[in-house]
């Protein structure tokens, strides 16, 4: 969510912040976690573990990363392209984030998987998930959009979530490799 | 008791001094409202606290232009005083390029707003009308400019008035976007835009002028919360020759009720400022939060 605020940060200076530019941002994110879910549920059948997990995490940061560095290469491409800026913000948008936020969505049903235990409790695990997830996305929109904008760089916001992801997923790998064994 | 009677008086001189609202409608981007009361007929963008009025027409005098903002807007005309190609971003009710196109027939007025709603309303309400020379397109400013970059367009004068609503377009105050405008600025080209004089913002947004520009003329008028800057990018014009041009102008100003030889001397050259600040950027643009501090 966090990323997705400041999507509209990023596109505003080519697509401008008109309905139209937050339509493009939000089908994008949904069309993105939709496709992200689907696959993340599908990988989760074949010998779910945490080091794939953890891929999972810095895969996504690493494809944050060319929004940060090239994003702004990328919307010029866009906009000398596409003259409709409905259809050069979603273009855009979809370059941007897609790859990143379906990566993210391979998680949520990934950690179901990794979590449930019994089929008895699936659906406690799956509620304590979305719980887990949509607070957090709760709280990232609020600090991002009341303070962070306020205090720091769109880039630098961006890449200490890079910095984040990567820690959460270095976490998991180094976890299944020392103490699961 | 007391205190009931004192609401019904409240009511009762509210009632007096009674608007009419005369047209009501919700576009994509706000509330609007034309309200008029005493011969003044007002563009309102509805909110809740307070209503703030964006264009007033004075209905026994049309030419008379109401506000002290956008009399202030005028001192553009002192800098580059026979403009070929205008741009204004914001219509509102339209009274500044219906004012510039009776001002400078000859001139090309290229209108950009992002409401359509608006332009109906500035049709329908305030007198508005599109010619050959007055257009109006309907798109986001900063991608208007952007394009026009593109396309090696210059005008003689841009008038920057987006920023009378409650909530700022932030893409529009930025370092990088003042760059786009400079670079469709002609070779005597004078950019006046209407900003904002208190809060924070005052001083991160003159730095952010600053630093595109130059030094620029600081205009405030004792009267008014609106500051205007009047940028060339260029070093500024001495004292003898913008009073000479004021002089020169105003006869042709009064009959729009502007009196631009006032103008010179709150046209201010210092930096009341804190230069320190951070100039906003693409990256940094929270001109909405720093409004609040």
């Amino acid at each position: 969510m966090s990323v997705e605020l400041l999507g509209g940060r990023i596109l505003a200076p080519y697509f401008g912040s008109s309905i139209y530019v937050w339509g493009s941002i939000i089908s994008v994110f949904m069309l993105s976690l939709s496709a992200g879910y689907l696959i993340g549920g599908r990988l989760s059948l074949n010998r779910p573990d945490l080091v794939r997990y953890g891929c999972f995490f810095m895969f996504a940061a690493l494809t944050l990363v060319p929004t940060v560095l090239f994003g702004n290469g990328m919307m010029d491409a866009v906009f000398l392209q596409i003259e409709d800026p409905r259809y050069g913000s979603l273009v855009a948008s979809t370059l941007l984030f897609f790859l990143p936020v379906a990566m993210l969505g391979m998680i949520a049903p990934y950690s179901v998987r990794l979590l449930v235990v019994s089929s008895h409790h699936s659906g406690q695990v799956a509620g304590l998930l979305y719980f887990v997830s949509t607070l957090g996305s709760a709280l990232g929109t609020l600090m991002t959009s009341f303070y962070f904008v306020l205090w720091f760089e769109v880039n630098q916001i961006l890449l200490t979530m890079v910095a984040t992801l990567m820690t959460a997923g270095a976490a998991s790998i180094l976890y299944a490799k020392l103490v699961v064994r | 008791m007391r205190a009931i009677l004192l609401i019904l008086l409240v009511c009762l001189a509210a009632l007096a001094n009674a608007e009419r609202v005369i047209h009501k409608e919700k576009s994509l981007y706000r509330n609007i409202e034309v309200k008029e009361s005493n011969n003044r007929r007002c563009l309102v963008f509805a909110m809740r606290r307070r209503d703030r009025n964006q264009t007033c027409i004075n209905l026994s005098h049309p030419d008379r232009v109401v506000f002290p903002y956008a009399r202030m807007t005028f001192a553009g005309l002192i800098l580059n005083p026979e403009p070929e190609s205008i741009l204004i971003i914001g219509l509102g009710g339209g009274t500044l390029p219906t004012v510039i196109s009776k001002l400078f027939p000859e001139a090309i007025i290229d209108v950009v707003e992002i409401d359509e709603a608006i332009l109906r309303v500035a049709k329908q309400f305030f007198n508005f009308v599109e010619s050959e020379k007055v257009k109006v397109i309907v798109q986001d400013a900063r991608v208007y400019i952007k394009r026009a970059g593109i396309r090696k367009q210059k005008y003689d004068l841009i008038i920057l008035d987006a920023f009378t609503g409650d909530y700022i377009p932030e893409h529009l105050m930025t370092v990088e976007f003042l760059q786009e405008v400079k670079s469709i600025m002609s070779d005597r080209g004078v950019l006046v835009a209407n900003t904002f004089s208190t809060s924070k913002l005052y001083d991160h947004e003159s730095v952010t002028y600053q630093r595109v520009f130059g030094d620029f003329f600081n205009f405030k008028m004792p009267g008014t919360a609106n500051r205007v800057i009047v940028a060339t990018g260029k070093p500024l014009a001495p004292k003898k020759l913008i009073q000479d041009r004021a002089n020169r102008l105003s006869g042709k100003m009064t009959r729009y009720g502007v009196n631009i030889d006032d103008f010179p001397r709150y046209m201010k050259r210092g930096k009341d400022w804190n230069e320190k600040e951070r100039p906003l950027t693409d990256q940094y643009s929270p001109a909405n939060l720093l409004r609040g501090e």
